[in-house]
């Protein structure tokens, strides 16, 4: 199974992006992201093609989303400044001020699981992400495809929090057997 | 059934294994449900020196984590020193010099015959043979020595750094390890004559503990594992990384997928890394061994990336992700064992007790790198 079949086969998921990464730079190939309820889909492709599962792990975006707001306010700050500067230098009117940066409530943050497969004869490594509203962390566990994703899952809900619906034994694997909270969540206090 | 027998689960019954216990090689506790001397059900309990390395992984500095590394796989702690380097080194773009990468591959080749010596002579005890276990010390105490005169330390090695490494070889280093390959190169028919062609050994493990290839696939496993069931993957010739292309060297690889396949294939491997030890002395180029201009402070571009390595146990991969701080945003280590183990459930299903330790001792575990 070459690159590009695989690449074709995952787009027509339908995943929201297929994106062939550069290697040498990051080190794997295909980077997936799918929406939580085409993930099976996908790691059903793989599968098919002959990939094993190295790694499922998760990653917490807390504050992502504040981070791109106040990005995106500098950016029209930014901008309207330098329109003033082009008007004051041409000798105009200064134009009327930019319209505030939208406020409102922002939309909330994600955690995203992130899945790595690689093949045992072909230099071809997949990252299957998938992004889950904070608050609601539901993802349907692949544990039937990949028997040995199991484990992986079970860490990852000891770490993040995150659920695995289907999972046939989602207790805590490395944590202790009663724990209830999730060391990796960047709101974590001990 | 018996008379008494009410329903199938009063035929078995639950034996705890661990997490005190020599065949399980540090602290790990099996579950095992028994119907008489057969497994019907085991079930492993991880994280008793569970650490959480990926949490202080993202509450230091990038060069901070370094001594972490050697504190997962204490057996081949320079292959993991090799992989968070790698990958810093990749997000960072810092450039090697070619002596150090030479370095890097001469220290880490020997540390994985280390750790394949020790694998030896465990397994053997596992199995109830022990004078194999002083010989094998015997000849790994030379190798802690060469290793300490360079690194520093006797085991929990931190020696490579972001750009190099730490310390430079000397004469003695070469002419000791030059002596030490001559030296188990004589052991090794030793060996095979006193343990390997043993018929008890081979009773012992031919045709037990069958792992197959698309049971690796399946779990993911990786290392001398996969290679006992007939795939041939090894990430310094899959991926390959470092100056390893440089070098001519065989992947040990067994069809039969029992436990003697995977003993062969560690023995095997030992030769494989004297070659490349040998193969790196005779081509060490002159030079550096640290890159210059290495900042003393990183701030990798954002993004996330990954790096593999091959330990003595099979594919380390560290996944970090960098929002361009000074520190980790995240940082995943994919240890080999953890999915080495995970097919141990399924393998040792309707297996004699003794035969299962037998599997266990053959996958090669190494706890704290499985719990982390």
């Amino acid at each position: 199974m070459n690159r590009a079949a695989i690449k074709q086969k995952l787009a027509a998921i339908p995943a929201e992006a297929v994106i062939e990464t550069d290697y040498d730079r990051k080190g794997f190939t295909l980077d997936v992201q799918v929406a939580p309820a085409q993930l099976v889909a996908a790691v059903s492709v793989l599968d098919a093609a002959g990939f094993f599962i190295e790694a499922v792990t998760g990653v917490d975006w807390l504050g992502e989303q504040a981070a791109l707001r106040k990005e995106a306010q500098a950016k029209i700050a930014a901008e309207a400044k330098a329109r003033a500067e082009a008007a004051a230098a041409a000798g105009e009117e200064p134009p009327p001020a930019a319209p505030p940066a939208e406020q409102g409530e922002l939309p909330e943050d994600a955690l995203e699981a992130v899945y790595d497969f690689n093949h045992y004869e072909e230099l071809c490594r997949v990252t299957v992400r998938t992004r889950v509203p904070r608050s609601k962390p539901e993802v349907p566990s692949i544990s039937e495809i990949y028997p040995g994703a199991n484990w992986h899952e079970r860490e990852t809900h000891d770490f993040f929090g995150i659920i695995f619906a289907g999972h046939p034994y989602l207790v805590p694997l490395l944590l202790p057997e009663d724990a209830d909270y999730h060391p990796l969540l960047k709101d974590f206090r001990p | 059934m018996s008379a008494f027998a009410g329903s199938e689960a009063n035929e078995t019954f639950v034996l705890n294994l661990g997490p005190q216990h020599p065949a399980t090689h540090g602290v790990l506790r099996v579950k095992l449900t028994m119907d008489g001397e057969y497994i019907v059900e085991a079930e492993p309990v991880l994280g008793y020196i569970h650490r959480m390395h990926e949490k202080m992984g993202e509450n230091r500095t990038w060069a901070q984590f370094l001594p972490n590394t050697g504190r997962m796989d204490y057996l081949h702690a320079l292959a993991y020193n090799h992989g968070y380097v790698s990958v810093v080194e990749r997000a960072a773009g810092i450039a090697v010099p070619e002596r150090a990468e030479y370095l890097r591959v001469i220290t880490a080749e020997l540390n994985r015959v280390s750790s394949h010596l020790l694998w030896f002579g465990a397994f053997i005890l596992d199995l109830g043979g022990f004078s194999p276990l002083l010989y094998a010390f015997d000849d790994r105490e030379h190798i802690l020595d060469l290793l300490e005169s360079v690194t520093g330390s006797r085991l929990t090695y931190c020696y490579f750094r972001f750009g190099g490494v730490y310390n430079d070889i000397d004469d003695n280093f070469v002419a000791g390890t030059q002596a030490f390959i001559k030296r188990l190169r004589g052991r090794m028919p030793m060996y095979h004559n006193l343990v390997t062609k043993n018929i008890i050994l081979m009773t012992r493990l031919k045709e037990i503990g069958p792992i197959s290839a698309e049971m690796c696939r399946k779990y993911g496993a990786t290392g001398p594992v996969c290679r006992g069931s007939g795939i041939n993957f090894d990430v310094r010739k899959h991926e390959p990384y470092s100056i390893y292309p440089e070098f001519d060297f065989d992947v040990p690889v067994y069809e039969q997928g029992d436990s003697m396949a995977r003993y062969m294939v560690r023995m095997d491997e030992i030769e494989q890394s004297l070659r490349i030890i040998e193969q790196a002395l005779d081509k060490l180029p002159e030079g550096p061994v640290m890159a210059d201009k290495v900042p003393k402070i990183l701030k990798p571009a954002k993004g996330d990336y990954y790096h593999a390595v091959e330990t003595a146990r099979g594919s380390f991969g560290v996944r970090v992700v960098s929002d361009g701080s000074n520190t980790p945003y995240r940082l995943k280590l994919r240890s080999p064992t953890f999915s080495n183990l995970s097919l141990f459930g399924e393998a040792c299903r309707g297996m004699l007790l003794p035969d299962a330790l037998a599997l266990m001792g053959s996958l090669d575990l190494v706890i704290p790198e499985i719990d982390r």
